[in-house]
């Protein structure tokens, strides 16, 4: 069970590889398949190794990627459902 | 935002950006989107009240910072942030006035504004991006350009020497000064931090990659290139004499925390000097409403 | 909204026109200027600075004019009224920053006392050749207003007059003194504070997620918010839109830059102050401002007393130009004579007014000193025989 999960925003993905290549423990490789800009996105490979350390996020330029602990996702999910009470 | 896995996370620097202007208008492989996550991070983990905070930009790629953090943003004109970001300061002390800029809008056309910032240790914490080139109008020579690069404003090579940042507002005064690459993103986010704790002129450089310009003309690569140098070349000297911190083309860059000294700062001083020669006749400027600034309008 | 009594030295003082002027900019409630010295203008903010700490301000020497015209602005967006005194070189190296201020509607005042030029010129002797500067100096299209005082009492009045127009339009003022009214000492009388009028800031009461930063609600003005107090906008000198934010099309240029000159034009009959005298049945309108409207005072009654049926007309609003009210005389009087000192600025807007209706006679004065009333008078006579 992987410690961290990783949200792609493929439309903001320039291609430029920082979270690919800084990524400790590289989950992640551009794909074949292209963003409507015509860029190939990010994508996870090894979704067991995501640490959810957020390096991609920290590195990204572009604020296309981020990662997460699954803690804290689902602590997120789970205000998400509660009704509007905060903020959106 | 679409979402490839359409959950209900959010991107931690997303409520820091104003989103309805993305995407932004900087290149692939471009650094300074990387420094706006390093500046969000600190933001925070200082736990800053983000109302209090104005960021103040000049002209130029890193200049558009402003437009795309969600904060009351000021984009002046070309080498004036840091005195715009002292009339902020001195009319409503509260704020944390941040100064996100260029390496040509700070230290060629500001240079003058730079140096008595720092000489007169006004409390503002100065972020600049050094992509060692005027990106923004194609790629001219910069006083942070080493030589012998080649720019469009000197297509045979430069022969000029470079300014080193760090020597320069560590001799004008600063009181804490430090430089990262964009390679370092943990350690800038860090550094910011200790900016925002400090009071005083605070100076952060991060090298950064302008991959359509100055690498391109100089045949080093992409912006991915870059960052794999700046792994490679990046050496952390923390507490290094500044003067040795000077860059070179395609050489050694000297990182870390180089100065992180006490000294009192512009206003600290000022309200001194009149508590000394007025007494209780000086009524100090504190950044409460003043009743005259109260609205008329309906 | 009556003035703050804090900064407000009721009296009658006999000071010169620089010291009159900071107290008027204290009586209209500046409480931050960022300056640079500069003959002769730098009394005003040099009494600025001993004054304002004692009034809950303060003042900041910046390294040059290109600081000191935009730190002044970085004062009004904290939440202050601000403004900045420089003479014709200083004047110059801020037009960047007024264009700034124009662009986004900072309200502020910048101060020119006038003096000899071009360049260094004549640092410590009048002349009054900034007019067209001052409307045109800085790049784009943009309107600005100016005002003349001619005397230190005026210093002190309309120095309050300016920061109203400032607040109310928000547009930086130019305050165009001389050095002779700068430096000529009389009589000022300075009312209390509850006779006073002061504009305050066109703050938006609006919630953080309603405002927006250049909406208008139909009076071609936004309303302001100052940083600090939680609404997060965003400020720039690129063409924009409402929310501030750079938007780079013809279409948002020329809703902009339209707004900008015609929040201005629409208001010229409020804004446009003058005072008139024997305008009805004159033969001949003598058309001045600052010091040289005394000397074409003595002119005027020299003029008078030889039986010429001679009007005054003095711009205490330059700019915008009263076009309308010259136009209107253009159409009854013989001629027009404008005396100032510069080579003809001023005398070009009566006669484009007058559109060919009147005849225009310039009395130019290189400067360095004011005019003789005599050359003056000459003019009105050959005038009177045309």
């Amino acid at each position: 069970m992987a410690k961290g999960r990783v949200s792609i925003v493929v439309e903001r993905c320039k291609a430029c590889g920082f979270c690919v290549e800084f990524c400790p423990t590289h989950v992640l490789s551009l794909s074949s398949a292209f963003n409507s800009k015509g860029y190939h996105p990010p994508h996870v490979v090894h979704p067991e190794k995501c640490s959810g350390c957020d390096l991609c996020g920290m590195y990204c330029p572009d604020f296309a990627i981020y990662g997460m602990k699954v803690a804290e996702a689902k602590a997120a999910a789970q205000k998400a459902e509660k009704p509007a009470g905060g903020e959106k | 935002m679409l979402n490839v896995l359409n959950d209900e996370t959010v991107n931690p620097v997303e409520p820091f950006l104003r989103t309805d202007r993305m995407p932004h208008i900087w290149c692939p492989g471009c650094g300074i989107g990387t420094t706006v996550n390093s500046f969000a991070r600190a933001l925070i983990d200082s736990g800053i009240d983000l109302d209090t905070i104005a960021l103040v930009s000049g002209i130029g790629c890193t200049g558009r910072v402003a437009g795309y953090v969600k904060l009351d943003s000021f984009h002046t004109t070309h080498g004036r942030a840091i005195p715009f970001a002292t009339g902020l300061k001195l009319a409503n002390p509260k704020l944390n006035v941040v100064v996100y800029s260029g390496d040509g809008d700070l230290s060629a056309i500001g240079g003058n504004h730079l140096i008595h910032a720092a000489r007169r240790n006004i409390d503002l914490k100065v972020i600049c991006v050094n992509n060692l080139i005027y990106a923004m109008t194609g790629g001219q020579t910069a006083p942070t350009t080493p030589g012998h690069a080649t720019t469009s404003t000197n297509p045979y090579g430069t022969f000029e020497p470079a300014f080193n940042l760090p020597a320069l507002v560590d001799a004008a005064g600063a009181v804490y000064v430090a430089r990262w690459t964009t390679f370092h993103v943990r350690q800038l986010a860090r550094s910011i931090g200790e900016a925002f704790k400090k009071k005083g002129f605070s100076f952060i450089e991060v090298i950064s990659p302008c991959p359509t310009l100055y690498q391109r003309r100089n045949k080093m690569g992409d912006g991915l290139d870059t960052m794999k140098y700046y792994k490679e070349a990046s050496k952390v000297k923390n507490g290094a004499p500044t003067n040795e911190v000077g860059l070179t083309l395609n050489g050694e860059i000297a990182v870390g925390k180089f100065v992180d000294r006490d000294r009192p700062d512009y206003q600290t001083m000022m309200r001194a000097q009149y508590v000394e020669s007025l007494g209780e006749r000086y009524i100090e400027v504190t950044g409460e409403a003043q009743p005259e600034m109260e609205c008329a309008c309906g | 909204m009556k003035a703050d009594p804090r900064g407000v030295l009721t009296g009658t003082h006999f000071v010169d026109g620089d010291h009159a002027c900071c107290e008027g900019a204290l009586a209209a409630g500046a409480r931050f200027a960022a300056g640079y010295p500069i003959t002769p203008s730098t009394e005003v903010v040099e009494r600025f600075a001993s004054r304002v700490p004692t009034v809950g301000g303060s003042f900041i020497q910046m390294e040059d004019e290109l600081a000191a015209s935009i730190a002044l602005q970085g004062g009004v967006w904290g939440g202050a009224k601000a403004f900045t005194v420089t003479s014709g070189p200083g004047f110059s190296l801020m037009m960047e920053h007024i264009g700034y201020a124009a662009m986004t509607e900072t309200p502020c005042v910048f101060v020119d006392v006038q003096r000899g030029g071009p360049s260094t010129g004549l640092p410590t002797l009048p002349a009054q050749a900034d007019m067209m500067q001052a409307r045109w100096g800085s790049h784009g299209d943009y309107e600005i207003i100016a005002l003349c005082p001619n005397s230190p009492q005026e210093c002190f009045d309309l120095t309050i007059k300016a920061f109203n127009l400032s607040e109310e339009f928000r547009v930086p003022v130019m305050f165009m003194m001389d050095e002779v009214v700068g430096h000529m000492t009389e009589k000022v009388v300075i009312p209390p504070a509850d006779q006073i009028e002061v504009v305050p800031r066109k703050h938006t009461k609006k919630s953080v997620e309603d405002y927006l930063p250049y909406g208008t609600n139909g009076d071609m003005v936004p309303e302001m918010a100052h940083a600090g107090e939680g609404y997060k906008f965003h400020v720039t000198g690129l063409t924009h839109d409402e929310r501030g934010y750079p938007n780079m099309t013809p279409a948002t240029q020329d809703k902009l830059v339209r707004r900008l000159q015609n929040k201005i034009r629409n208001a010229a009959d409020r804004i446009c102050l003058f005072e008139e005298a024997n305008l009805e049945g004159a033969d001949v309108v003598v058309v001045s401002y600052g010091i040289t409207s005394r000397v074409a005072q003595r002119a005027i009654d020299m003029a008078r007393d030889r039986g010429l049926k001679v009007g005054k007309l003095r711009l205490i609003t330059a700019w915008p130009f009263p076009e309308k009210k010259i136009a209107e005389l253009a159409t009854t009087v013989k001629a027009f004579v404008v005396p100032e000192l510069n080579l003809g600025q001023m005398v070009r807007e009566v006669e484009r007014s007058a559109n060919g209706m009147a005849k225009t006679y310039a009395v130019s004065h290189a400067g360095g000193g004011v005019h003789d009333p005599g050359e003056i008078l000459k003019a009105i006579v050959e005038a009177s025989r045309c």
